[in-house]
């Protein structure tokens, strides 16, 4: 090698590829995308490099940009609340279990994670259909005398985002758990706490960090969430992303789905880097 | 540690279902003998399976997201090794920086990525081609080779490395001979699962795929914005059972939850 490689100049070496290709296609096209947000459009004579702020004026004042931001930001609040309130004590149990029985759960688990967004969206869309399984055994049942409108509904789009992402908040959830020790538990038990004291006092507030950590990615995923909103939701039930989809490859807009697209980026890392830095000065301790 | 319960057993079989019940549906409606949407009530049918045949644009996207993944995981490891083993051995300004850089395409939304790498390709006039599908799967599966191979690159005793310089061994020898195998288990799962999240990828390769370059989840979700059949269901049931196939193998040589727990997104 020509070039002498010294413990000084060593990282930089090294790091210097990665380093360059994430300059030219990270940081360049985010920044073109940015800028792009700022240009003017018109549906005659396209993108136009003149620096405007109508797209980002239209969309924060135009209702419809609103309705569907707000929509976004709900959903994934709902899939978050869901993933803690189910995947908490999956991972709790899933924790207890032998480690046979464990490590072929895992599979079941972590599987789906492997398969495609798509594939597994269409299984939900052939369960939720109004002649889908899920309806059928309900009317069979008696539980109701009409087929729930799930297709096209926030309610859909929820239960398959919960699906796609609880993975995420047990595998968390189950990291933090690994670290407990089993100890304090019986020592809980011994001086005569009761299950639920126990799970209050003691197992709750060592798991809080991992239960966080899980919301934020699960959070974060639900909200910039697209195959699954795109199929289950239609064309009507527009997300965020979806939203973004339609300007930039159905109405040609680009300007304006930059726009759309850069608040989402902004927001959510608002969002997550604010609720890590919380909880990070919260649970300085936990994480050493 | 105590047992669980009957009720929490329960709450693990209900739960259970709701993973899989979405991902047997579509293989069981796959094998209808109808030509609509319903269970194989009457036995069945291997038809759909084989009107896959004709469809070749299902096949060639298949074999173009396969050569996809294994080219980008490739390049993305390449960038990997290196850089896992600077941000590992060395302090030096800038490496939390560094880091976080790398690790931001688990944080940006695929869809701002789709967004940007559409603009920046077709300013640069390569919107639609292959080259642009690969480099933009390379920085989404970064990430997780970069992961992978820095938590092997921690482990590594440096004693091993001095001794083979001390006894004369060249940069490029140690590299190739010591340090490469010892970090080796960390670069093929590293490499594994940069392979399968390019692969499944779907969100970011909407925006850049054209007709001619198509990737099989797009193609999948393209197909199932127009109408939902028993096709699109023996495609998905294919998938599904590749899947089954690796993740045993996986777990086989891996070990799942060492692949995965600690690893995820975010």
């Amino acid at each position: 090698m020509s070039l002498a490689v010294t413990e000084r100049n060593a990282p930089f070496l090294l790091t210097g590829p990665a380093l360059l290709v994430f300059l030219g296609l990270v940081i360049v096209p985010l920044g073109m995308t940015v800028l792009l947000s700022f240009y003017d459009w018109g549906q005659y004579k396209g993108i136009v490099p003149e620096f405007t702020l109508k797209n980002w004026i239209e969309v924060f004042t135009d209702s419809y940009f609103f309705e569907i931001f707000m929509r976004t930001f709900r959903i994934a609040i709902l899939v978050t609340l869901a993933a803690i309130v189910i995947g908490v004590p999956e991972a709790y149990i899933l924790n207890r279990m032998s480690p046979a029985w464990r490590s072929a759960f895992l599979l079941v688990i972590i599987g789906p994670l492997l398969v495609s967004v798509v594939a597994r969206t269409l299984g939900w869309a052939l369960l939720l259909g109004s002649t889908g399984l899920v309806n059928q055994g309900l009317i069979s049942l008696g539980v109701i005398a009409t087929p729930l409108e799930f297709m096209f509904t926030e309610t859909g789009v929820v239960i398959a985002l919960i699906h796609v992402l609880i993975p995420f908040m047990i595998l968390a959830v189950w990291a933090s758990l690994q670290r407990l020790d089993p100890q304090i538990e019986n020592a809980a038990l011994s001086l005569g706490a009761g299950r639920v004291t126990i799970w209050r006092r003691v197992i709750l507030p060592q798991i809080v960090p991992g239960i966080l950590s899980g919301s934020i990615i699960v959070f974060a995923l639900a909200a910039s969430a697209f195959a699954s909103p795109a199929i289950i939701g239609g064309r009507r039930l527009k997300v965020a992303s979806t939203l973004a989809y339609d300007e930039f490859l159905n109405t040609l807009n680009w300007p304006l789905g930059a726009a759309v697209a850069t608040l989402l980026l902004v927001a959510l890392v608002l969002i997550t880097v604010g609720s890590n830095r919380l909880i990070e000065r919260r649970y300085a301790q936990v994480f050493e | 540690m105590r047992r669980n319960g009957p009720l929490a057993l329960i709450f693990h079989g209900l739960f259970v279902v709701f993973m899989l019940a979405p991902l047997l549906i579509v293989c069981v409606v796959a094998f209808t003998p109808e030509g609509y949407l319903s269970l194989p009530t009457r036995g069945p049918s291997l038809r759909w399976f084989r009107a896959i045949l004709d469809y070749p644009e299902f096949i060639r996207a298949f074999r173009d997201s396969l050569w996809l993944a294994a080219l980008s995981s490739t390049i993305a490891i390449g960038l990997a090794v290196p850089a896992a083993l600077a941000i590992a051995r060395y302090r030096f300004p800038g490496r939390e920086a560094i880091t976080a850089l790398f690790m931001s395409p688990l944080m940006v939304p695929h869809v701002v990525l789709g967004i940007a790498f559409l603009r920046f390709f077709t300013q640069i006039g390569i919107s639609g081609s292959f080259v642009g599908l690969v480099l933009s799967h390379v920085i989404v599966v970064i990430p997780f080779a970069l992961r992978l191979v820095l938590a092997a690159s921690y482990g590594i005793d440096r004693r091993i490395e001095h001794a083979a310089v001390s006894l004369g061994a060249g940069t490029a020898t140690v590299f190739r001979r010591v340090t490469l195998p010892l970090i080796l288990p960390g670069v093929v799962s590293g490499w594994l699962l940069a392979a399968i999240n390019s692969f499944d990828e779907v969100t970011m390769t909407v925006f850049i795929a054209s007709p001619a370059t198509v990737t099989l989840p797009v193609r999948m979700f393209l197909y199932i914005q127009d109408n939902i059949d028993p096709l699109i269901a023996a495609v998905s049931a294919c998938l599904i059972a590749m899947t089954a196939i690796l993740l045993f193998a996986l777990d086989r040589l891996f070990g799942l939850d060492r692949l995965f727990v600690g690893s995820g997104k975010g």
